[in-house]
């Protein structure tokens, strides 16, 4: 070691320490691409159809982002780990029925309550799986889907329920801002991921999730308790879903045991298009920000297009596996 | 004893079912210096590291720790104790940075309300402490924020090595730090625990390659058949001869010992503390 290479490694660190407030981490790091693409599907429709680019339309994306997007945060979390959670929506109807069916009997505060309980008890139940059964996420939430699919039926008895509460559906409103209304549901989507970028980039807490999904026996040797990390995050996540089951009486105000077919893999599609790797430890909500906005932005602007709903299917399935081919990429040539 | 033992292990043994992994087993670690472990393969090298390390609890035996008798239930223990493990290529974790990985599990907070109320972690401070230590140990990396997998191999051990030299306050065991390093890369690895044990912590080194072993200890721990069968100096043997009384084909009377104090002559440990499975 000589003196010039002390002074040169510190010169380096000079200038990492200065850039480094933890938003802008937040904001560069892999969202790059995402936002690139993002900005480009927009300019595509924007130029291509004619009522894709008005205040009242990207308020409609915005609005039909917010449920897929807050299911997506928790799909995130779980997805930083190196798992995955197959039954997020799942979790989250489930949620938003047993809201809908203690609603109707009046109180509306115990109904949000048994709500919130309810799918913290399922990611509970998908994580003491994961973590102390060391069974497969994939596996593990599979079950829990299939099993909460005919669960959510059986509950309800195949009755949705009519939500009339202005507390439930309280998140669909907002302020007026320019002629469009910005919901408090969008407010809870976008100020979750502030809160979540945050915790993972700033906090013990977040670099855990990293550690944990990028080399679980490197963390179990530096002493990380592998198992309450993973066990924490699908109970967070089964938090989060419970905001999302909130969000998603307001869209649509009816508690609906068939409702959300597809949000369970829109969300997976939104975090690996986010830039998020499904290998774990790499990744990041403000990437499934911008991935949930892409997902929507896909179906808002083929639909103005004119083109038939199940094309967009196809155009998001396609989406979904040249994102995870890329991550695949890309990490192929950086391990070497 | 002219030199502080700091780490003396007398008896241990382990055994599974009918297989004796670790019989009888002596241990002995000077302050300052780096100790070669060598042992064929299932001589119970590992079994010996472990019980050092916490990783598993001997049936019988006792560890003195600068003379005081320790005995860890896990690795975590072991660690608090100030003991520090490097492992072949497990120890780090590579979408994080340099500086992250040093402060592995260990992360610090911000002084203040925003590390008490907002938890947030100190990075700047994390990252001026790691491009220190680098620089301590002559470690040449671009920038202390590279994600550990745009180093090459070599560099990653050295991250690791660095990581244990970092918040070992006693002693550092390297398990096979080099077997995964091409020889250049070995040679770097060599080096930086030549530099770790210049800084004042002993090495526990265990290697099958004896030329990298006779290189760099100090003193050859030959483990055969779950105990040490001789403890050398690494000047006062031949490699040949190392080898041969690791495999058995000569005797260990043929070849000059390092005398070392049983816990009854060390005036350092307590007395008549144990031995009673012996």
């Amino acid at each position: 070691m000589t003196p010039a290479t002390a002074r040169v490694a510190a010169a380096d660190l000079d200038t990492g320490v200065g850039s480094s407030s933890w938003w802008r981490v937040a904001l560069t790091g892999q969202v790059t691409g995402p936002l690139a693409a993002l900005i480009l599907a927009v300019v595509i429709f924007s130029t291509t159809t004619e009522n894709f680019f008005s205040g009242a339309n990207l308020a409609l994306v915005v609005q039909q982002s917010v449920v897929v997007g807050t299911l997506a945060i928790g799909q995130t979390l779980v997805v930083l780990t190196a798992g995955i959670d197959l039954a997020c929506a799942a979790i989250m109807v489930m949620g938003s029925v047993v809201i809908g069916r203690i609603a109707v009997s009046g109180n509306v505060w115990l109904a949000l309550l048994a709500g919130v309980v309810v799918t913290v008890l399922l990611g509970a139940v998908n994580g003491s799986l994961v973590s102390l059964a060391s069974l497969p996420p994939f596996i593990v939430t599979l079950g829990v889907l299939t099993a909460l699919t005919a669960g959510a039926r059986l509950f309800t008895d195949s009755a949705s329920y009519p939500i009339k509460s202005t507390l439930l559906t309280a998140l669909n409103h907002g302020p007026r801002v320019g002629g469009v209304t910005i919901t408090y549901g969008a407010m809870a989507w976008i100020g979750l991921t502030v809160l979540m970028a945050y915790a993972l980039t700033q906090t013990k807490w977040g670099t855990r999730i990293y550690t944990v999904g990028d080399n679980p026996h490197a963390a179990e040797l530096v002493g990380i308790n592998v198992k309450r990390v993973l066990f924490g995050v699908y109970v967070v996540a089964g938090l989060i879903y419970a905001i999302a089951a909130w969000q998603a009486l307001g869209r649509t105000p009816t508690a609906d045991p068939a409702g959300y077919p597809t949000a369970n893999l829109d969300s997976i599609t939104a975090v690996v298009i986010g830039g998020t790797s499904l290998f774990g430890g790499r990744g990041g909500v403000t990437g499934t920000l911008v991935g949930t906005l892409i997902v929507t932005v896909l179906q808002n602007g083929l639909t103005h297009a004119g083109i038939d709903s199940l094309y967009q299917q196809v155009a998001t399935g396609v989406l979904v596996v040249l994102a995870v081919a890329v991550d695949r990429l890309t990490r192929t040539r950086q391990s070497r | 004893m002219t030199t502080q033992t700091v780490l003396q292990a007398r008896g241990l043994s382990k055994r599974y079912g009918h297989v004796v992994a670790m019989a009888d087993c002596d241990f002995d670690l000077r302050a300052g210096e780096i100790l070669g472990v060598i042992g064929d393969n299932g001589a119970g090298k590992s079994t010996l590291i472990k019980a050092l390390t916490g990783a598993l609890v001997p049936d019988t035996g006792v560890i003195h720790l600068n003379g005081e008798p320790v005995s860890f239930r896990n690795p975590l223990e072991a660690r608090r104790a100030g003991i520090e493990t490097v492992y072949q290529e497990l120890g780090v974790a590579p979408a994080l940075e340099v500086s992250q990985n040093l402060f592995l599990g260990r992360e610090q907070r911000r002084p203040g309300l925003r590390g008490s109320l907002f938890r947030q972690l100190d990075k700047p401070a994390m990252r001026r402490a790691s491009a220190e230590h680098m620089a301590d140990l002559g470690i040449r990396i671009q920038s202390i924020r590279q994600r550990v997998e745009t180093l090459s191999g070599g560099q990653r051990q050295a991250v690791a090595v660095a990581r244990v030299a970092a918040w070992a306050t006693r002693l550092v065991v390297m398990d096979e730090p080099t077997a995964a390093l091409g020889v250049r890369e070995t040679h770097q690895v060599l080096d930086l625990i030549l530099r770790v044990r210049d800084r004042g912590l002993p090495v526990v080194l265990i290697s099958h390659d004896m030329p990298n072993v006779f290189q760099v200890a100090d003193r050859i721990h030959i483990h055969r058949l779950g105990r040490r069968v001789a403890l050398v100096n690494t000047g006062d043997v031949t490699m040949d001869d190392a080898v041969a009384v690791m495999t058995g084909a000569r005797s260990p009377a043929d070849v000059p010992q390092v005398q070392v104090s049983t816990p009854d002559e060390d005036a350092s440990s307590p007395k008549g503390t144990d031995h009673g499975e012996r």
